[in-house]
């Protein structure tokens, strides 16, 4: 005997896709999504790892975003970068950032990266690449520091040195050249900047400012906007126009509402307990 | 022959083209019969002729950096049959007339017709006798005529070259794509390079202040460390390339060479993630 509450399945519901391929054939089609565009990076160093970011979201061809932020918060100690769809980055990151949150006061510890990237990848995978999160998760645990890439399919890579976005390849192309093992604290940011910098130069899909974040078994720093190499242009000089560039020959004014302002006294009332 | 008698009596579809009376040109996918009929014109009459193909034997990137001394080009020896690497000693740097060189990434046969046609204005310079021979600027100029031409007959060879020289001390770098887009600038990149190469010539080039400040050792070092990223990077390449150097004093190709590369990087890492 089938049940005849509406039975809840996973996934994204399809019914409308005929439908919407039609109108989008006759000129009527969805509006299109923010994606960030994006250079994301990660990279472990000596004492922990390394995050870096640009700061440009794009709607097509138009900047929708000139400082977004694209590091997200999962836990004390992890935090996740964001390339593709803004929308599913932002949701994606917030709901397992939650989940954690629960999983870390039902076990009483710190949580583990494997644990946010398998349910990452495992939501993902469950949504067959429709939700459009291509993740760079980075954090440091009892194990150590741990780097994971996490594409929209919900496969994932752990690897010393990372890049996602459209200015990935700009970005890995310095890596590939300066990228040592055990790197210094400065070394490390150094490199993670210009990284981002190649992508916010090269890619058209990236641009603004360099965010960085630093995470060790000790502290997390958040730099946000660690550079600025797009800073508008001061104006040399002023240009308004003096009062009297305009000449004014007639002035009226006329009250349009009369505004009476009285005072009154008020009764402190007993509170109603009935 | 149509065999059946109920079909007979009637005049002759003009529809259907049975036994390829006219010349057809279609690059379509085979449609059902019903939908042809209802749309009203089959693969016969309407079209115009096109040749757009796909290139089938290529090459990969090829790099150029103006230096001090003059320009320096580089090309791996790879010539790819789609994923296959069949040819592994393609030489696809050229040179031409006595201070020009010419390098192709793309289709292998619309390169070497390119290199005829090349011969062929060479040896008509030479039969006019009159003291000149073709520079850099001038081949550059012929090329773009060439591949313009074939774009707009929608038959393009399907490359991009970059052509380097020197003509009266000046420097000459530039490249010219399928379409007939010339580009000029003191780095260049095809395919694959303009991704992963151009970011890194762009800021060594930016960093030393100028192509004035790059030496030839210099420039060799920039080459390679881009040939290196590009092994490392594009499923296409290959670790055996050349360097062309073109100074006042003429052209030098050099022999084959190949680039260290570090693949333990990961070794402590296991699995990708569990």
């Amino acid at each position: 005997m089938t049940s005849r509450l509406p039975q809840t399945k996973g996934g994204f519901n399809f019914d409308n896709h005929v439908r919407n391929t039609m109108m989008e054939g006759k000129g009527l089609g969805l509006p299109k999504a923010t994606k960030t565009g994006t250079t994301i990076v990660g990279l472990i160093y000596k004492d922990g790892l390394v995050l870096g970011a640009d700061t440009r979201a794009t709607a097509g061809p138009i900047v929708a975003d000139k400082n977004c932020e694209k590091i997200h918060y999962l836990a004390p100690n992890m935090y996740c970068c964001g390339a593709g769809t803004a929308a599913d980055t932002e949701m994606t990151t917030a709901l397992i950032s939650s989940q954690l949150e629960l999983h870390r006061l039902s076990t009483g510890r710190q949580a583990r990266v494997v644990t946010a990237m398998t349910m990452l990848k495992q939501m993902l995978f469950k949504y067959q690449g429709q939700i459009g999160a291509a993740l760079i998760l980075g954090g440091v645990d009892i194990n150590g520091p741990h780097l994971y890439t996490i594409y929209p399919h919900g496969s994932t890579d752990k690897l010393p040195y990372v890049t996602m976005g459209s200015g990935s390849l700009a970005a890995m192309s310095v890596f590939e050249s300066r990228f040592k093992a055990d790197m210094s604290r400065e070394e490390a940011i150094s490199l993670v900047q210009d990284a981002i910098e190649a992508g916010i130069f090269n890619d058209l899909g990236s641009g603004s400012n360099v965010d960085v974040v630093v995470i060790n078994s000790e502290k997390v720093e958040v730099l946000r906007n660690y550079a600025r190499p797009n800073e508008r242009g001061v104006k040399e000089a002023s240009y308004k126009f003096n009062r009297g560039t305009t000449q004014v020959l007639k002035t009226s004014i006329r009250d349009l509402v009369d505004i009476k302002e009285t005072v009154q006294a008020t009764t402190a009332e007993a509170m109603d307990i009935s | 022959m149509d065999h059946f008698p109920t079909n007979w009596g009637n005049p002759r579809s003009e529809d259907v083209d049975n036994y390829n009376t006219y010349p057809v040109a279609s690059h379509i996918a085979k449609v059902p019969h019903s939908v042809t009929q209802i749309a009203g014109y089959g693969h016969t009459s309407g079209h115009p002729t096109s040749h757009t193909q796909q290139p089938v034997v290529t090459g990969t990137s090829v790099l150029g950096i103006k230096y001090k001394g003059g320009v320096m080009m580089s090309a791996d020896n790879l010539a790819s049959y789609g994923s296959l690497a069949r040819f592994r000693d393609v030489e696809r740097l050229h040179q031409v007339a006595d201070f020009t060189v010419i390098g192709a990434s793309g289709d292998i046969s619309d390169f070497q017709y390119v290199k005829h046609l090349l011969d062929s204005q060479m040896i008509k310079e030479y039969n006019a006798d009159d003291g000149h021979t073709l520079a850099t600027p001038n081949i550059y100029e012929y090329l773009w005529r060439v591949m313009y031409n074939r774009r707009s007959k929608m038959n393009p060879l399907w490359n991009t070259f970059v052509l380097g020289g020197v003509h009266k001390g000046e420097k000459f770098l530039g490249a010219i794509d399928l379409k007939g887009t010339p580009y000029q600038s003191p780095s260049i990149a095809t395919g694959f390079g303009s991704h992963l190469a151009q970011p890194i010539l762009r800021k060594e080039i930016e960093m030393r202040g100028g192509e004035e400040n790059i030496s030839e050792e210099d420039a060799v070092q920039i080459l390679k460390k881009c040939m290196k990223v590009l092994f490392y990077r594009d499923a296409r390449s290959m670790n055996k390339f050349q360097l062309a150097k073109i100074t006042d004093e003429g052209v030098t190709i050099s022999e084959p060479m190949s680039v260290e590369t570090e693949w333990a990087f990961a070794e402590k890492i296991r699995g990708y993630g569990a």
